[in-house]
């Protein structure tokens, strides 16, 4: 059989020198010029503080911040050592959970009206209200960890569910027309079909488990008995310690900023092949 | 008429037959009023008709897709209670790949779902695709390749199992013309090098000709059988039989045809 010129698709056309030229500088204005923004702002924030003497107590300068970061690396390292447990603990619960129940849903619409208003309220909930209730019955550790998975566990569960609603119809008709198991039928066409919604949902509870666990350990306080950055910040708050203060919020910052970006670094390697998502524009 | 050669020269019985099959839908549609139909061993039919004359309704209760309302569908040369799923290839408007598989992983689904490894399966899939032209695509992920190039894996999709049925549900309507023209080609040669049973839903007057050892003309509102035309023209063919005035001929009748049975819905 021979292919006509129309329908030859040419995935791999090779882009011509100067593109490859303009390509390669457009990138490296993408990367310089957000840091070179951020470094500017620092540097501005620097300045201000030096400029007018502002005392550490009120607005401690990034050089002090640094400091305070690096002297009290003893401390911040273990706090952040235990928010990072926490977080991806109740990730981890979450992404079981929620994909388990995410495919119990998918079994019966039945099952999913009957425990869907329970997931619902759970996640309209805000969860700084549900804390303190949290912290009656629970020890506080096992409450901030509760705190940090039913946040992310909500957005995992509705974005796997929808995946595994959004398979093609004609897709599952054949399933059935070559007699596939229930079972088949999820593992080789629910599941792969999820896979994108399942990457999003991750990227959104992988940000909100982080921010669970510090909201927690707030409404905590100084009765947890727990020392993570949330709880240093509070203690560093009460002993006018402003420049831990602001280390401990850089290193949630930072934790925050990883978790998105290994996520987005999973989800670009698992979709790169077929997802529109994540494969590159060819035009 | 001439008969088509077939695989089964000294069977006279249908491979499979509708009879009296109606279907109605949920929402009060008739979408097919006692229809009967007989498919004949080795013939490429064509249900050629406007739309909602229930051409795909009817192909997808022949699959097994669809329950009829009424009627039944009936296999003769089956034992009663035989499930028929295994014989039946099935090929949709859309191509229907899983874009997340490879397209070699695409056309071992079938053997997949029937619990071959892929190793045991790979010569047959590699086969598969080098009938449809496909064979150094394999390792290709679905977006990578154009509409037509799609096309090919689900028709050696649905060709991997070696079914005695094809069912083809409109699947070059989405196609440009000339990859359609090539497909047709494709279409007829791969049926008479596999002699397998081919029906095909159309509303192209001439892609039914030009295919078809027998066309069936559908009307709609109830849907229904109003014409049936038989090609007697021997089942190898290329594009010269598009230029040769029984070609025209045929095309003219089946117009001719369509046009009657659209002939109560002049007012839409």
């Amino acid at each position: 059989m021979t292919m006509s010129p129309s329908e030859a698709a040419n995935p791999t056309a090779a882009p011509t020198p100067s593109r490859v030229i303009r390509l390669d500088r457009e990138r490296l204005l993408g990367i310089l010029l957000p840091v070179a923004v951020f470094l500017a702002a620092i540097a501005a924030w620097e300045a201000l503080v030096r400029l007018n003497d502002i005392p550490p107590y009120v607005l401690p300068s990034p050089s002090r911040i640094g400091e305070a970061l690096v002297r009290d690396w003893g401390v911040l390292s273990g706090s952040l050592l235990v928010t990072l447990k926490i977080t991806v603990s109740a990730l981890l619960a979450a992404i079981i959970g929620g994909v388990a129940l995410a495919i119990l849903f998918a079994q019966s619409r039945w099952i999913e009206l009957s425990f869907f208003p329970f997931a619902v309220i759970l996640q309209v909930t805000p969860i700084v209200a549900i804390a303190p209730l949290l912290l009656i019955y629970l020890e506080p550790n096992t409450a901030v960890l509760v705190c940090a998975f039913l946040v992310a566990f909500f957005p995992i569960l509705s974005n796997t569910a929808l995946g595994l609603a959004s398979a093609d119809h004609n897709l599952r008709n054949l399933f059935d027309l070559y007699g596939a198991s229930r079972l088949k039928q999820l593992l080789y066409l629910r599941l792969p079909a999820a896979l994108p919604f399942f990457l999003g949902g991750l990227r959104i509870g992988g940000g909100l488990a982080l921010i669970g666990a510090i909201v927690a350990e707030i409404a905590a306080g100084t009765a947890g008995q727990g020392s993570g950055l949330a709880f240093r910040i509070v203690e560093s708050g009460y002993r006018l310690n402003i420049p831990r203060m602001f280390a401990a919020l850089v290193l949630i910052s930072v934790a925050g900023i990883l978790i998105f970006l290994i996520f987005t670094l999973l989800s670009h390697l698992l979709l790169r092949r077929w997802h529109e998502s994540a494969a590159a524009r060819e035009n | 008429m001439t008969p088509a050669p077939t695989r089964f020269p000294l069977l006279s019985a249908p491979l499979v037959s509708l009879r009296g099959v109606g279907k109605t839908f949920s929402n009060g549609t008739v979408a097919l009023a006692r229809l009967d139909l007989d498919v004949r061993p080795g013939e490429l039919l064509s249900l050629l008709g406007p739309s909602g004359c229930g051409k795909s309704t009817a192909l997808r209760i022949l699959a097994g897709l669809g329950e009829a309302t009424s009627g039944a569908v009936d296999w003769p040369g089956a034992a009663a209670g035989a499930d028929h799923r295994g014989e039946i290839g099935f090929v949709f408007q859309e191509p229907t790949l899983m874009p997340w598989a490879t397209v070699a992983d695409n056309v071992w689904l079938p053997l997949r779902l029937k619990g071959v490894p892929r190793r045991a399966a790979m010569p047959r899939i590699e086969e598969a695709l080098a009938r449809v032209g496909l064979a150094s695509f394999a390792a290709s992920y679905p977006r990578e390749l154009s509409g037509g190039m799609k096309m090919r894996v689900s028709i050696a999709r649905a060709l991997v199992t070696r079914p005695a049925l094809l069912l083809m549900d409109e699947p070059f309507a989405a196609l440009d013309e000339i990859t359609r023209f090539n497909l047709n080609d494709d279409l007829v040669r791969l049926k008479n090098e596999l002699g397998c049973t081919v029906v095909f839903v159309t509303h192209s007057v001439y892609e039914s000709v030009y295919l078809s050892t027998r066309i069936v003309v559908m009307a709609a509102r109830p849907g229904r059988v109003v014409a049936e035309i038989a090609v007697d023209e021997p089942p190898a063919r290329d594009a010269s039989f598009r230029r040769t005035a029984h070609y025209a001929d045929l095309c003219r009748r089946a117009s001719e045809e369509l046009h009657g049975a659209m002939a109560p819905d002049a007012h839409l």
